[in-house]
């Protein structure tokens, strides 16, 4: 920032922003971004930050499960959080499961939003029977409810892939069905401005120029169409996190080898009853405090984007 | 009006078509049917019999006109993990899922409206407030983390109500119910909760901010000079203004109750219809997941059905010229 010539311009545009100054005057805001940014950097670094690796069959012993966390009796200091049934120390199996579930939560918004804005433009752009058939399958799409969708595609998916072993196709089969499911809404936005975009000048001097239409929609209404898809994209990641987490809750996401926030919550789920209420209560607190603040987040940048509400 | 029905009953139509034709293609196209029903080890005239005798030597569209008109019929085939009908597995089962996700629609709807309402009327109180703040975390929170927190605490803590099962049930024909007993009424109430919070919230809060926008209107200032008791105008003027919007949202979210039962009947052991689609999904049981996608369909049409026709009645003007109905 401090070599470059247009670094400072920019962050003096950024600097004397509505956004910024609107996000300084919401405390609950801040509170969501930092919450935000301390998991995210626990999760990006997890192999670092975590005391222990849970996964490394050397390191984890038997002998240590079921120790509840460190300020209870029987607790020790070594397992801050606790252990569960197979000896994992839970600190560290929670890092490296918020890990799991942003990537495949990450991947999966991020595969949604490339087929929606696909399909979004194709339909906008190209019109006719292109744009019937497109938005008919999302209009059926839509009164579905995506778990339940994603559900299906996961069935359907774990079905095709049958001959693979689980382990190996679990997170493409996870990142498939959330990808699968959330296209809806991008495709809706896209095509609704791509609609209006068509039609104007710029657009029609690059078809007048010859250029190809996939060089056009692309280059030339991409760029003027796609900044409401970054507020969809947040609020999605909140979603496709909670999503993921289900799955793997009912049992059809990710193995327990590899586990993810919803496999760590739903192994707790079994030992509720036997009052070790640790290894389900702290992944469900991280999972409840990521989604909420990525909510939150979502939320002010939905608002603080929208000239309407200025 | 008659126009708007017929309208509606094609759109209708139309969806089931495309969704019986999704079904379809899993049925046919996801794992062989023809292994799944006879092992690996049935010999090649087993298997060149019942792939004869399902029909799967005809032509797709032939076999998807079959499909539809069993589908019809509600046959649906045998579970490739159960052996059993499709169709009597889903006919024991839906007792359970009905009652949970009637019981959590009523409940959402009920609360979420008077808590809408009153948030909306003391805008600025503390209370509404609080509820404001607590059902931007209820949200965020996934249903299953809901349920298993109560679990914790009615169930295991304060062991009041049980955590699974739906307890001592009644049967009455074909139908099984809970109602009818105490446990099965105790064992309803945490499922019911669970199912019936996320819902909730979401009407609260359309609630408050449709009925806080109709207040601004002209004819609730006119209601107010022709004096008009503030209560009237809340509850006659506002509220049944409000209820176009709420009424469409709370009939979509029947879907979310359907889908999210899922969730709930899984947390509570509920011996449901979506439990039994879990499992289908876990055991790719391809006739069970069809049959699941049908009748989710069917439940969604025909929801949307009544939430037009209740337009109708709310709405005097839809009932005028068909122009009107748009």
């Amino acid at each position: 920032m401090s070599t470059s010539s247009e670094a400072p311009s920019r962050w003096s545009r950024i600097r004397d922003s509505d956004i910024l100054a609107s996000f300084l005057k919401s405390k609950v805001t801040m509170v969501a971004a930092f919450v935000v940014l301390i998991l995210f950097i626990g999760a990006a670094f997890s192999p670092w930050l975590a005391p222990t690796n849970p996964f490394d069959p050397a390191t984890v012993f038997l002998a240590d499960s079921m120790i509840p966390p460190a300020w209870q009796d029987g607790g020790e200091a070594r397992f801050i959080l606790g252990t569960d049934d197979q000896g994992r120390d839970l600190y560290s199996a929670i890092l490296y499961g918020m890990r799991v579930s942003l990537i495949v939560g990450g991947l999966g918004v991020a595969l949604a939003a490339s087929i929606g804005i696909t399909l979004g433009l194709l339909a906008g752009y190209l019109g006719g029977r292109v744009d019937a058939v497109i938005m008919r399958i999302a209009d059926v799409q839509l009164t579905f409810p995506a778990i339940l969708i994603a559900l299906l595609i996961d069935g359907v998916v774990r079905g095709l892939f049958k001959s693979a072993s689980r382990e190996d196709t679990a997170i493409y089969v996870l990142v498939i069905s959330i990808g699968l499911s959330f296209w809806v809404q991008y495709a809706r936005t896209i095509r609704g401005s791509t609609l209006v975009e068509r039609n104007k000048d710029y657009v029609m001097a690059a078809r007048l120029v010859g250029l190809p239409a996939p060089l056009i929609m692309l280059r030339h209404v991409l760029p003027n169409v796609i900044g409401p898809v970054l507020v969809i994209l947040t609020i999605n990641l909140g979603l496709a996190v909670i999503t993921e987490a289900t799955l793997s809750f009912l049992g059809v996401g990710l193995p327990a080898t590899q586990p993810s926030l919803g496999t760590l919550i739903s192994i707790g789920n079994r030992y509720l009853f036997s009052g070790d209420w640790w290894i389900v209560a702290f992944p469900g607190i991280t999972l409840a405090a990521l989604v909420l603040a990525v909510n939150l987040l979502g939320d002010w940048l939905r608002d603080a984007l929208n000239p309407r509400l200025r | 009006m008659l126009a708007y029905i017929l309208r509606s009953l094609m759109q209708g139509l139309v969806v089931m078509l495309a969704v019986a034709f999704i079904a379809f293609t899993m049925f046919r196209f996801v794992g062989d049917p023809v292994v799944n029903m006879l092992g690996q080890e049935a010999t090649l005239q087993d298997r060149a019999e019942l792939t004869e005798r399902l029909g799967l030597n005809d032509p797709v569209p032939l076999q998807f006109a079959r499909f539809v008109a069993d589908a019809a019929q509600g046959d649906f085939g045998v579970s490739w993990r159960q052996g059993r009908k499709v169709s009597s597995l889903i006919v024991e089962r839906l007792p359970a899922t009905v009652e949970l996700a009637v019981l959590s629609a009523i409940f959402a709807f009920v609360v979420g409206i008077a808590l809408g309402v009153y948030a909306a009327i003391r805008r600025d109180g503390w209370i509404a407030n609080l509820v404001m703040s607590l059902s931007l975390i209820g949200v965020s929170l996934p249903t299953f983390l809901i349920g298993i927190g109560l679990i914790y605490i009615f169930a295991v803590e304060l062991r009041w109500l049980p955590s699974f099962g739906r307890g001592d049930t009644v049967r009455i024909g074909w139908w099984t119910t809970g109602l009818l007993t105490v446990s099965g009424l105790k064992s309803l109430v945490l499922p019911v909760l669970t199912l019936g919070f996320l819902q909730l919230t979401l009407i609260m809060r359309l609630v408050r901010s449709e009925m806080l926008e109709v207040m601004r209107a002209d004819f609730i200032r006119f209601a107010r000079a022709r004096g008009i008791p503030e209560r009237k105008i809340e509850f006659r003027h506002a509220l049944r203004n409000t209820m176009i919007p709420v009424i469409t949202i709370a009939g979509l979210q029947l879907g979310g109750v359907i889908a999210f039962a899922i969730v709930t009947e899984t947390v509570f052991q509920w011996p449901g219809l979506g439990a039994l689609f879990v499992n289908a999904v876990q055991f790719v049981d391809v006739p069970v997941m069809s049959a699941y996608l049908m009748f989710v369909a069917f439940v969604f049409v025909l929801t949307s059905l009544m939430v037009d026709l209740i337009y109708v009645a709310l709405d005097p003007r839809l009932r005028g010229s068909p122009a009107m109905a748009k």
